[in-house]
């Protein structure tokens, strides 16, 4: 593990940085540290950090762009002819990838030399065959242009990874030398310290922003390649999802419409359910309840929440969706052909939501001024007449956010649809009926699929950006109202 | 004086008392209690709900930490071995001799079933095989009685466990009626008992067709070493933001974007990290897939929201006369910060943690995505670091994967699991309330 043992001769670099550039700030002084101008320690920290920061930087920018480099480059080596028909590039690099690693273990094996490895004139099918025997797994067409490619992609990387640990070592001894040279008692030591963890802070903090431009990105660029193989129009607008299996796409049907049709079909199925229960528990927790009953009624409700959707998920497919076959299946009533159906999926997201309405509007509810309460007592009004015509409506705003973060919730919800809604994208208006969701086609149009290249796979990122784009709507306009409102008693 | 009272000729006015209700105050009293048992009702449906999912799920899990085993003393002494050794079909050789030999004891305990090796077949797999390879491996048991251990077949663990009764059985290759009887006669010997499954705890996944030697154990190795990643990564980073916006930031639009941010992802469909995690790790930077490193990283990426908004509430609650104090002996803001302020707020700051963790170990749809299906999950990694980079499934995504398979037997698989997956669940809550409880202060 060569980039480990560099990224510890960094650190020890640091190590050493820190304990001299300490000793030297303190011989600098006289040994007094009254004559320094910061504490000891910030004199080692501040070598230490000159060696680490520019040489891990260095490294890590490194270690993304080469990989980037080395691959275009070899691409750029293979042939047309050579990939075949029905496979694709992407396919014959992982190829490419495969071999180099084959040689590498060959070489640390001590099956093969380096030289011998690294020969380009060697007669491929003698490779191959001592490849084969060094027991490393080689695929059967290990072609003239692949043997090549992987020869080269070998020497790439292992020049590349040479030059970087140089550069990096050397980062790291000249980072040593100029924390060093500064080491001195008049240097303020702390101030470029705490300048540089102050930058840190910010770095962290801003990692917040970057992960939602990586999402806005990835989702943006592949849904555009998505859309040059595929129409816009007809992904919006089609009313039919049947993407072919056999990879080649034309043939598909992509449309979005049943599958939002599925997804905000649940998703009410789950409000019905939720919302009614969770007012309900949030008012007669926040109105009703003692202390008592309050301090166990409330956390017990909040397991609901903490439980991972796997298990709803589970709980759908093999306890409730049977239990309503029962109920309406042919034995009964006669409306149900299958356990996983809407009905299944809706009410299993519903019990999960219950909590999340109920401990939102709980917290709403309270934040309505007690002196609303006493006005309404005072003139002669019952406690639920205080209830629903004073309290319900000032907190409403409140609870119309709360249930919108609900809805939000929903509708990015994935193993429960995926698990008891069905797989047939249906438009039916029988809650009965299986149907899907957008989070379910994206699970079973992206597992296990490492090209990328057709608009069956493509489509996800089309479905996961009109999710992203639906949820943050959602989720916006819920903050937006929640807020207005708590400005209103504040 | 009115009108009203002269002549006395008006009707006589209803008198009201508040000793008797009158009819309207009767309604409002019945709709005030009815309003009042429909949030009672609310609560009580919650709870039913929960217990309803507590109880299916203990009832339908525990089977999965049963197993049935077949309790077999067998002896073969050298000149048994040789012959057996000499014979075309080794292994049918061996069945032979462990067939008689349980015949020998199922007459000795005078009982009288037939069956023949086909039966035997459905009931304990290759018996022949697994008695070959012992003795090939062990010579110098040859002549002594040895214990043997078998595990039943799936179906008759089904059998005990109620999933397999003898209406719903239909004859297959699998299992047929007889076989049942023969099951019952050896359960009245003491030949077959239940045991505890530990292949469960400690096993890998084993494919379509062997739910019985399915086992969870290496996809809790991978959730493990998801979780170190997403210890490492978001609790220095989540600190550090949270440092800086509550301690540091100043009013301006950055910070504002900042906070935007946050209060957005954490709101983010789980899935969508997923698709995050698929085209920047995977697709971009080209580390490898279903590598617990990869689902780290994205859980890290999910988690950091919620980290970074318990740990601002943490800071929060640390009085300003702390900070005061620090800064008026001569500590810069930093050390007033970072010597002062975060270590009253660590046990804050951890519970959070271990809740962020809590959630993540449950998260089950960004790991499909990237890879880490459960049938990837088929052996331990080697070493540590191979931990990290060599494909590997995580709890939820093995029950998942479990629950997704047609075999029924599966699904008890999957309620084990969840069994599993619910207990470390638990016990990240448990600790985190016990250090809420143990280092809480009030100021």
């Amino acid at each position: 593990m060569p980039l480990l043992w560099l990224f510890l001769i960094v650190l020890a670099i640091a190590a050493v940085g820190f304990v001299l550039g300490r000793a030297r700030a303190l011989a600098s002084a006289g040994g007094d540290v009254r004559n320094l101008h910061s504490l000891p320690s910030y004199y080692g920290n501040n070598v230490a950090i000159k060696t680490v920061v520019p040489a891990i930087l260095v490294m890590l920018i490194w270690l993304i762009v080469q990989p980037m480099i080395v691959n275009s480059t070899i691409s750029g080596m293979i042939p047309e002819s050579s990939v075949a028909e029905n496979s694709s590039l992407g396919l014959v690099m992982s190829e490419v990838r495969r071999t180099a690693e084959g040689l590498d273990n060959a070489v640390a094996n001590g099956d093969m030399t380096e030289e011998f490895a690294r020969d380009a004139r060697a007669d491929f099918t003698d490779v191959t065959q001592r490849l084969k025997d060094a027991g490393q797994i080689v695929t059967s067409d290990v072609t003239q242009p692949i043997l090549r490619a992987a020869q080269s992609y070998r020497i790439m990387n292992a020049t590349g990874n040479l030059i970087m640990s140089g550069i990096v070592l050397a980062l790291a001894l000249s980072g040593l030398f100029w924390g060093l040279r500064d080491s001195h008692a008049a240097f303020r030591a702390r101030n470029t310290v705490e300048a540089a963890v102050r930058a840190l802070l910010i770095g962290a903090a801003s990692i917040a922003i970057l992960t939602t431009i990586g999402i806005i990105l990835s989702l943006v660029f592949n849904t555009v390649e998505f859309f040059r193989l595929y129409p816009a129009t007809d992904f919006f607008f089609g009313t039919s999802w049947a993407p072919s299996f056999s990879g080649r796409g034309g043939s598909s049907d992509l449309g979005v419409l049943p599958l939002l049709w599925g997804t905000f079909y649940i998703s009410i199925v789950a409000l019905v359910v939720a919302v009614p229960i969770g007012l309900f528990a949030a008012v007669y927790l926040s109105e009703y309840a003692t202390p008592r009953v309050r301090a166990v009624a409330k956390p017990m409700l909040e397991v609901l929440a903490g439980i991972p959707t796997i298990v709803y998920g589970l709980f759908a497919l093999l306890t409730v969706g049977p239990l309503l076959l029962g109920i309406f299946g042919d034995d009964g009533l006669g409306w149900m052909q299958a356990g996983t159906a809407v009905m299944t999926a809706g009410l299993v997201m519903g019990i999960m939501l219950i909590p999340f309405v109920s401990s939102l509007s709980d917290d709403i509810i309270n934040a309505v001024p007690q002196a609303m309460r006493d006005g309404s007592y005072g003139l002669g009004a019952t406690q639920s007449e205080t209830i629903k015509q004073v309290i319900l409506p000032a907190a409403l705003p409140g609870i119309v956010g709360a249930i919108l973060l609900a809805a939000s919730r929903a509708i990015g919800e994935t193993m429960i649809v995926v698990l008891g809604a069905g797989a047939a994208a249906k438009l039916s208006l029988n809650p009965f009926e299986a149907m899907t969701t957008v989070t379910a086609k994206i699970v079973s149009q992206l597992t296990g699929d490492a090209d990328f290249s057709s608009p069956e796979a493509l489509v996800a990122f089309a479905l996961g950006m009109t999710l992203f784009v639906l949820t943050l709507g959602l989720n916006v306009l819920a903050l937006y109202i929640v807020r207005k409102y708590r400005e209103q008693y504040e | 004086m009115t009108d009203a009272s002269i002549g006395g000729a008006a009707a006589p006015r209803k008198k009201s008392s508040i000793h008797e209700l009158d009819a309207r105050t009767r309604k409002r009293n019945a709709s005030e209690a009815r309003f009042k048992a429909f949030g009672l009702g609310a609560i009580l449906i919650g709870l039913f709900f929960l217990v309803t999912l507590a109880v299916s799920i203990v009832r339908s899990g525990l089977p999965a930490f049963t197993e049935t085993v077949v309790d077999v003393e067998f002896t073969l002494s050298q000149a048994q071995f040789d012959e057996a050794e000499s014979t075309l079909f080794k292994t049918a050789a061996y069945s032979d001799l462990f067939i008689a030999d349980l015949r020998g004891t199922l007459e000795e305990r005078g009982m009288q079933v037939a069956f023949d090796e086909a039966a035997i077949e459905r009931l304990l797999g290759k018996v022949g095989g697994t008695l070959r390879e012992f003795y090939r491996a062990n010579p110098e048991q040859l002549g002594q009685p040895v214990a043997f251990q078998l595990p039943a077949s799936s179906r008759v663990d089904g059998y005990f466990n109620g999933r397999v009764t003898r209406e719903t059985l239909e004859d297959t290759r699998f299992l047929q009626g007889s076989d049942l009887d023969l099951v019952d006669a050896l359960h009245e010997a003491g030949v077959i008992r239940q045991d505890f499954n530990w292949t469960f705890l400690t096993g890998a996944d084993s494919g379509v067709d062997n739910p019985g030697g399915a086992g969870i154990g290496a996809s809790v190795v991978g959730s493990f070493f998801m979780m170190l990643v997403v210890l490492v990564l978001a609790l220095p980073i989540g600190v550090a933001a949270s440092i800086y916006l509550e301690e540091f930031a100043p009013q301006n639009k950055f910070t504002d974007l900042i906070e935007v941010n946050i209060s957005n992802l954490a709101a983010v469909p789980s899935i969508v990290f997923g698709i995050l995690g698929l085209a920047v790790f995977i697709q971009f930077m080209h580390l490898p897939q279903s590598a617990p490193l990869v689902g780290g990283l994205v859980l890290t990426l999910m988690t950091l929201p919620t980290i970074i908004i318990s740990t601002r509430a943490a800071l929060k609650a640390v009085p300003p006369s702390i900070r005061d104090a620090a800064l008026g002996v001569g500590a810069s803001k930093m050390q007033a910060v970072f010597h002062h302020v975060l270590p009253l707020a660590m046990p804050g700051i951890l519970t959070g943690t271990i809740i962020g963790l809590a959630q993540a170990l449950g998260e089950t749809a960004p790991l499909l995505l990237i890879g880490m299906v459960g049938f990837v999950a088929r052996g331990y990694p080697e070493g540590f670091l191979g931990g990290f980079t060599e494909p590997n499934s995580a709890m939820p995504a093995q029950i998942y994967t479990w629950a997704a398979r047609a075999d029924a037997s599966f699904y008890e698989k999957a309620w084990g699991g969840i069994i599993v997956l619910l207990v470390f669940l638990l016990l990240m809550n448990v600790i985190a309330i016990i250090l809420r409880r143990k280092f809480e202060r009030r100021w």
